[in-house]
């Protein structure tokens, strides 16, 4: 499967502060009685975006100045609670193609790379500065450079982590691993021989 | 002919193929991993054997869907077992749901189900409940295997020193399709509980006191071993409690070494091994645990008789203090962030810094989940309930995490005594934990509650507010209207002498 090789993430970008911004926030559970991903860009954030009767309230996506945003910026812990994909679903249907934060819950850090969407671990004085410059100018351009772990803005340039196997698999183009999962067949196969607990030869 | 379903390992062949290593002993977590990686992948990451698949209708649909875009098939259809549990209504049963969208997921499940030949606990066999209550109680959870599930709270597993991740749905689609996935090594903390709890506390009390101590993201990147001689001492359903709730802490997955107590609740059940492989199984079970000179990335060390019956304050997990605390105060806090942290916390809580929980009205009690909806929750609830009514003003309801929990707890009785002191008792599923049914808080409606997360909006209304705590203090609760000490309340100390 030939996939696109992610070397870098450039476009204005959106500031959501929080630490702990949990699955949940991201994409509350009602939203998930689907049996498609389909759709779900619409509802992303959806309680702290609407109150009770569907009316906006202060958030920096109902910020038109923040419409066409491409980059998602928070603070630590993002993404955590539930393992759902719905939530990186919902951000890369809204149009986020990353994520800068000062950390990631695990599960969700996961999810995102299998879905092409780089997160990139920045450190808070860091995320602060790029924040001040976003919300001075809304379309300024941000660059995530992938492949040299660095992100840049105007007046900014700051070193930022990815973890070695998410960042090689994006760089590379095998963010979605089924199709080397699959090259292993033969070892799966000895591998639970070994064990002894799986059926073999099916 | 139905398909061996089994876990077990013919002698000696499991250490076979493993590398061979010189050093001191290993702890679980890396014994598992060893035994089922099998081999690296070139983003370093390990392809790891998965060896039970558990499956439910919120986070499959989209993953059977790539693979048939895929034109793939479900690689060991055996090893998958699925059940419904998230939607279900858990008063008005009968199908089709009054929610289509609630419907159409149910038939989903069904349908794919058949279509790859996966087992299912559907809602008439009887045996349908929460995933993470009906792979223990099937048998299906054994020691020393990786489990896998579309679920964070797969953690729960660990309880049985199993290593069980919760995935995202392109990695359900993955073990379908190649019973493996891809995933880097964790690191294990070892966190050892030491002594007694005093009347009154209980098995959630401890995680949460833990996840407390240590941050809703310290974890990130552990799995956690929990151990010591509280954790010995703890039946294997409040290990379970325990190990559910890793994930609130951060770490992707919680375990407790396997013991005679393991094998105990093991034994008989429907796919348990049985006759000779039995006691290969149990061999094998136990060479899995934690060997006395292993070592471990990091150690934390807590005190039983520290542990305070403990409630969560605000909308992250780790926002949680003895019963008797009061609420902090933002303008004390450590740093900027913890600052908006609590501000935003009390604000959508609406508490008051400084002031004390104890005495906030409830509105709604929820006793279940796959926490703390287990027999031996409602038994312990039920000792103290008796002779107890829900205050005025206060819907409590009941709901047991499978419908084989349900029968037992109607054969003993317990659903009277719940029903008796104005408990709603209902069918089986995650309900109010989650609210993907109509189970749901109203408005900005508090809710005492034996689940595990209490973030914003967690129970169906984006203004809803959760407090989280054991079973025995949601039963307080419901009965003096108001967030208390379970002690006070039911005269703990005097029950149990
Ligand atoms: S009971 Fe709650 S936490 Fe457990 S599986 Fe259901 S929704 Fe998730």
């Amino acid at each position: 499967m030939a996939l696109e090789k992610i070397t870098k993430v450039t476009g204005s970008a959106a500031y959501v502060p929080g630490n702990d911004i949990d699955t949940d926030r991201i994409i509350p559970a009602r939203f998930m009685k689907c049996v498609t991903f389909d759709g779900l860009g619409e509802y992303l954030f959806h309680d702290v975006r609407k109150d009770e009767n569907g009316v906006d309230r202060d958030h920096p996506l109902n910020d038109e100045r923040f419409s066409s945003a491409s980059i998602l910026i928070s603070n630590a812990n993002f993404g955590c609670g539930s393992s759902r994909e719905h939530a990186p679903q919902a951000l890369y249907r809204y149009g986020f193609r990353a994520v800068i934060a000062e950390s990631f819950a695990d599960i969700f850090f996961g999810n995102c790379t299998t879905l092409g969407m780089p997160c990139v671990v920045a450190k808070a004085e860091d995320v602060r500065a790029l924040a001040a410059v976003v919300e001075a100018n809304p379309a300024a351009e941000v660059t995530i450079d992938v492949v040299g772990n660095r992100v840049l803005s105007e007046g900014i340039d700051f070193a930022v982590k990815i973890p070695q196997a998410a960042h090689d698999a994006l760089v590379a183009g095998q963010w979605d691993p089924i199709a080397e999962l699959q090259e292993g067949d033969s070892e799966v196969a000895q591998r639970v021989a070994a064990l002894g607990y799986l059926p073999a030869g099916k | 002919m139905r398909p061996v379903r089994r876990f077990f390992c013919a002698p000696n062949v499991a250490c076979a193929n493993l590398p061979t290593r010189n050093t001191i002993g290993q702890n679980l977590f890396e014994k598992v991993w060893d035994a089922h990686a099998v081999r690296s992948l070139s983003n370093g990451q390990t392809q790891l054997l998965i060896g039970t698949h558990l499956i439910h209708e919120v986070t499959s649909p989209q993953a059977f869907g790539m693979l048939r875009d895929l034109g793939f098939k479900v690689k060991y259809p055996s090893r998958t077992f699925a059940t419904v549990d998230h939607i279900v209504p858990t008063d008005q049963r009968v199908e089709p749901f009054s929610d289509p969208l609630a419907d159409a997921m149910i038939r989903e499940l069904r349908r794919n189900a058949d279509e790859f030949e996966i087992t299912y606990f559907d809602l008439a066999t009887g045996k349908q409940g929460i995933v993470h209550v009906v792979g223990p109680e099937q048998g299906i959870t054994q020691p020393g295997t990786t489990i896998a599930c579309g679920d964070s709270h797969t953690a729960t597993h660990g309880a049985f020193g199993a290593i069980a991740f919760g995935i995202g749905t392109t990695q359900v689609r993955d073990v379908l399709a190649t019973q493996t996935m891809a995933l880097g090594k964790l690191k294990v903390r070892r966190i050892n509980v030491e002594g007694v709890l005093s009347p009154g506390v209980y098995a959630k009390d401890v995680i949460m006191h833990i996840i407390a101590q240590l941050g809703a993201k310290g974890g990130i990147g552990y799995a956690y071993e929990y151990g010591g001689s509280l954790l010995d001492s703890f039946s294997i359903e409040e290990r379970m409690t325990v190990c559910n709730m890793s994930i609130e802490g951060g770490a992707r997955c919680g375990y407790v070494n396997p013991d005679e107590k393991t094998f105990e609740y093991l034994k008989g059940r429907p796919y348990s091994p049985d006759g000779d492989e039995w006691e290969q199984a149990v061999e094998r079970w136990r060479s899995m645990a934690s060997d006395k000179d292993c070592s471990y990335d990091d150690v934390v060390n807590i005190r039983a008789e520290d542990i305070a019956p403990t409630v969560t304050w605000g909308v992250s997990p780790d926002q949680a203090f003895s019963i008797n605390g009061s609420l902090p105060d933002p303008e004390s806090a450590a740093s900027e962030a913890e600052r908006l942290s609590i501000d935003e916390a009390l604000a959508y809580m609406k508490l008051e810094a400084g002031s004390a929980i104890k005495g906030t009205r409830v509105d709604v009690a929820f006793l279940g989940s796959c926490t703390n909806g287990r027999l031996s929750d409602f038994r312990e609830v039920a000792k103290f309930l008796k002779g107890h009514k829900v205050a005025d003003g206060v819907k409590a309801i009941a709901v047991p995490g499978s419908q084989i929990v349900d029968a037992l707890a109607r054969k003993e009785g317990l659903h009277e005594v719940f029903t008796e002191a104005g408990f709603e008792w209902r069918g089986a599923g995650c309900s109010m934990c989650l609210a993907m049914n109509p189970d749901k808080l109203v408005g900005d409606q508090l809710c005492a509650s034996s689940s595990n997360r209490n973030f914003k909006g967690r129970q169906g209304s984006p203004t809803g507010r959760t407090v989280l705590m054991s079973p025995v203090m949601v039963a307080a609760a419901a009965v003096s209207g108001a967030i208390s000490d379970a002690r006070e309340v039911f005269e703990v100390e005097r029950a149990v002498n």
